[in-house]
């Protein structure tokens, strides 16, 4: 087919065209060369094959290519992790953060205008007491990744329905307009970065028009970041091995969320407005009278820019996190509204060498009403949240080796978060790679300093397929 | 000509905004080397409208270990009522990466600019992620193989200078020299262009003590839609041992490739038509 379809061109090769091609031998040998200009040594390479041959091209060359890619088969990578904890903590029974193994099953079906994406863990994971399926709660030795239906109704909208996972924002792991549920227990454990993202179920219509592009996602039902676990992590007010008592909004259609960015470029620079209506992401509500954790209502509205600058690329990003129900309102309390601001710039300090920082600050509105009607039994926050990020990452011996230090620092909290990581591939296929999450504070109701009996290191092996 | 990797270098390294003309007296039969150089410019850089290809690459690490990448690139160039420099438009290039199966799905777009940073994204869609990469050092290895980042996103055209030093029957050879001697690992490199097509053929890269440790060849050229092209390239490493070879299958060019391809959307949903 290729073949057929290389002659079909070459006949209409206009043959003006095809006498470039022509042998150069008819051309008379330029005039020797001064001496000193050239170096004596210099030998003409050999002439490629194809060239300066009196044959016309080879025709079935250019088309009789490798296949492209061959068929993906179904098994996507088995990824094997072991973390431990490198201290005792007494709210904690194991020792271990992590015992896994994981197999990634993907399945897609393309059509005309649409395609099926199905990406499933098969997981076995030494550690959890109910290995029951939870498709809802990502729970279970079979975990939908993705489910998704992706539809091209009109040469400008695409939409996505089903099980999804979603990014926007400019924040390099803080996350302000990126609203989406996250998975800090296995990011902290050292699963795959890439579970760090949990998947929405959601309705997602996208339009590219010519002033700007936007998407909005419709999620029917709240997805909540996931809780931390428990049994492996220990953290404020973790009541050891039982879980948290929550409430959060599960009714289908009522307890829905919205999601919107309008975007577009500017030259380098690309420009977004966001914004959110929905609730909390984590238990920052309580209710007195039934002593549980609720996740009371929250809109977020955002502004981001990202460009370059000075040789590396600059980012800004700002969200109003406007807490509903803030304060006491019977026996329920609701935290504070938020202003929250990052300013980030990455660049090359050497070869291969990159260093990213972030400055980001949390400022609580109404800071005098906040500390009126703050619960005795929850964290006492300062007004301005500062926190500082740096990412280096160097890679070594062609690329298969990097090395990697995340580091988080906030100088008001007096805490931090350390993620070194080393990530070597063995061969194209398999890799390995050894790591630590590394917790620390002062006090054990900040952000980190509540971690800090969990720093734990771990170690991984993958294949992928 | 396709002009992505290795012919892309080396027409990158052919021209030159200061080109310095000491070749008159070489080669009586010899178009000035303006005219070499913007020639080489057409057939390196500008095949078509636009191209693609699929790619194939495979390293060869100085102790035989071998790596393989494949991809799918697709480039356009900015059309007349777009940004335009005389003979140096501004391209964009999209490149979905099959292989190693770690990467399959990733996406990089390069913006190459004439007269600023190229920009950059990378899509990881695991993470749904759209990641700005910043332009850095051109000079290093692009995905780990023996051709530097520049030899896809293109080195700038101002920042070496060129001399005609042979006009042979075969080929003219042009000795090429780095504006700003800093910026650069080479000190010169010397480049034959095939006199009939223009083909940028070998380029020999020298360092500060002029000894010879990179070495480009193209070792296979054939004609797409009339357009002579190099479907195989091969980069070695002299100092360090090593070298990458790259082959183009299914190249077309002219295919209406259109702007959008390379906005954020499409790397969310490849244009899976025009990658295959």
């Amino acid at each position: 087919m290729n073949k057929l379809f290389c002659v079909r061109k070459l006949l209409a090769t206009p043959l003006a065209v095809c006498a470039v091609l022509l042998p150069t031998q008819g051309a008379a040998e330029g005039p020797p060369l001064p001496a000193g200009l050239a170096p004596a040594d210099i030998g003409e390479p050999a002439l490629p094959t194809g060239m300066g041959e009196v044959a016309a091209p080879a025709a079935g060359e250019a088309g009789a290519a490798d296949d492209a890619a061959g068929k993906p088969g179904l098994l996507r990578f088995w990824d094997t992790r072991l973390g431990v904890r490198t201290q005792d903590d007494d709210l904690v029974d194991d020792d271990f953060t992590l015992v896994e193994t994981r197999l990634r099953l993907e399945y897609q079906r393309e059509w005309e205008q649409a395609e099926f994406v199905l990406k499933s863990d098969l997981l076995f994971d030494a550690l959890a007491d109910d290995r029951g399926i939870d498709i809802e709660k990502r729970e279970g030795w079979l975990q939908l990744r993705e489910a998704k239906l992706g539809l091209q109704p009109h040469s400008k909208v695409d939409i996505a329905l089903g099980r999804q996972v979603l990014t926007w924002g400019t924040g390099d792991l803080i996350f302000i307009n990126d609203l989406f549920p996250k998975d800090f227990n296995s990011f902290f454990i050292g699963r795959a970065e890439e579970y760090l993202k949990s998947p929405v179920d959601a309705l997602r219509v996208s339009g590219f028009f010519d002033l700007f592009n936007i998407d909005l996602v419709y999620s029917p039902r709240f997805d909540s970041n996931l809780y931390l676990d428990t049994q492996r992590l220990s953290f404020f007010g973790s009541p050891g091995d039982t879980t948290l008592p929550v409430d959060a909004p599960d009714d289908w259609f009522s307890d829905d969320e919205f999601y919107l960015r309008a975007y577009r470029r500017s030259g380098s620079w690309e420009l977004a407005l966001y914004g959110y209506d929905g609730f909390w992401k984590g238990p920052k509500g309580f209710d007195i009278n039934r002593q549980v954790y609720l996740f009371p209502r929250l809109a977020v509205y955002g502004v981001s820019a990202r460009g370059p600058l000075a040789g590396g690329i600059f980012n800004v990003e700002y969200g109003y996190y406007d807490s509903k129900d803030m304060g006491l309102h019977g026996s329920d309390h609701a935290p504070p509204s938020e202003q929250r601001l990052l300013l980030g710039y990455q660049r090359e300090l050497a070869r291969e060498l990159t260093l990213g920082l972030q400055y980001y600050v949390t400022h609580i509105e109404d800071y005098g009403d906040y500390q009126d009607d703050r619960l005795p039994g929850l964290p006492d926050r300062d007004r301005n949240r500062h926190m500082v990020t740096a990412r280096l990452s160097k890679l070594l011996m062609n690329q298969d080796l990097r090395l990697s230090l995340f580091a988080f620092v906030s100088p008001s909290d007096k805490d931090g978060y350390l993620r070194p990581q080393l990530h070597y591939k063995l061969d194209d296929r398999r890799s390995v790679e050894v790591g630590a999450n590394v917790f620390f504070g002062e006090d054990d109701d900040t952000f980190f300093g509540q971690l800090s009996d969990n720093t734990n290191i771990y170690t991984a092996f993958r294949s992928d397929y | 000509m396709f002009g992505f990797f290795g012919k892309r270098t080396v027409g990158a390294a052919v021209i030159s905004a200061q080109f310095v003309f000491v070749g008159s007296a070489v080669a009586q039969d010899a178009p000035p080397v303006e005219d070499i150089v913007e020639k080489t410019n057409c057939v390196a850089y500008y095949a078509g409208r636009d191209g693609r290809a699929q790619v194939s690459m495979t390293i060869t690490d100085d102790q035989g270990r071998t790596r393989s990448r494949r991809m799918s690139i697709l480039r356009r160039d900015a059309t007349s009522g777009e940004r335009e420099l005389s003979g140096c438009r501004d391209q964009k290039y999209y490149v979905y990466f099959h292989r190693p199966t770690d990467v399959r799905g990733t996406v990089l777009t390069v913006w190459k600019h004439s007269s600023q940073e190229d920009d950059r994204w990378l899509y990881l869609p695991a993470l749904d992620l759209v990641k700005r990469v910043a332009a850095g050092d051109k000079r290093t290895s692009f995905v780990g193989s023996h051709f530097f980042y520049e030899d896809i996103s293109g080195r700038n055209i101002t920042e070496d200078e060129h001399e005609l030093v042979e006009a042979g029957a075969n080929y003219y050879v042009i000795k090429g020299r780095p504006a700003d001697p800093e910026s650069v690992e080479f000190k010169h490199y010397v480049i034959w262009i095939h006199r009939s097509t223009f083909i940028p053929v070998k380029v020999e890269f020298f360092d500060a003590q002029d000894r010879l440790y990179r070495i480009y060849q193209a070792t296979k050229v054939e004609t797409v839609q009339g357009r002579p092209t190099v479907v195989e390239s091969r980069m070695e490493d002299r100092v360090r041992g090593g070298n990458t070879t790259l082959r183009f299958s299914r190249v077309q060019y002219d295919l209406g490739i259109g702007n959008e391809i390379f906005d954020e959307r499409f790397l969310r949903n490849p244009p899976r038509d025009l990658l295959r």
